[in-house]
């Protein structure tokens, strides 16, 4: 039961990241194609954590406290260069 | 037997989260400007890792007995870094100059003279 239930989330959250990258590549405006990004690793996220409950492991969990740590930094920066061209103040 | 309920739950939850991200997906692709588009990924893809997440504490209790706090840890990070990041975009829009659509109920500053963006 668990692992139909992982196959179907997996076979969900990929038809997402699709979805959002069709947002990515199209979106009019810059603020859209930030947010999809950011929107794309969450849902990476959320893939690496099924593919940890499918391999009942727990080393996965520290992939994706980095891919959180990193994509929320990303997010910011990229944010803060459309804002003022600028990164660092 | 309450294994058996318990599995059942796990798997309700994995599909439940992947359906919320989901619908947090076709919510970024269909709504109309970025004011509006700005809600679907950051509520209903929040919770549905979220919900993935209890999920994963949930298998690791099924198989050691025990609760693992990683997923805490994953939470926590996901729940304080989608509402910032969520700001840092809006300032963008705002500041670019972006409008909501004509006839949005929307809070944000409505276009001027019919200019649609």
């Amino acid at each position: 039961m668990l692992d139909l239930a992982v196959l179907i989330g997996v076979a969900l959250i990929c038809l997402s990241m699709l979805i959002v990258l069709v947002r990515a590549l199209r979106g009019p405006t810059l603020p859209d194609r930030i947010l999809a990004l950011d929107t794309l690793y969450v849902n990476a996220i959320g893939l690496i954590i099924l593919l940890g409950i499918s391999d009942r492991d727990q080393i996965h969990f520290e992939a994706a406290i980095l891919i959180a740590l990193i994509g929320f930094v990303g997010t910011v920066a990229l944010a803060k260069f459309a804002l003022r061209r600028d990164v660092m103040e | 037997m309450l294994d058996y309920l318990l599995e059942g739950l796990v798997a309700l939850t994995i599909v439940g989260g992947a359906v919320f991200t989901l619908i947090g997906s076709i919510g970024l692709l269909r709504l109309q400007d970025v004011f509006q588009r700005m809600h679907a990924p950051t509520k209903a893809t929040t919770i549905g890792t979220g919900l993935i997440l209890v999920a994963s504490s949930l298998t690791t209790w099924l198989a050691h007995r025990e609760l693992s706090l990683h997923e805490v840890l994953v939470a926590l990070l996901l729940f304080v870094s989608a509402p910032v990041s969520a700001y840092m975009i809006s300032r963008v829009a705002l500041q670019q100059g972006l409008r909501t659509r004509e006839g949005s109920s929307a809070d944000a500053p409505r276009p001027p003279d019919g200019e649609d963006r």
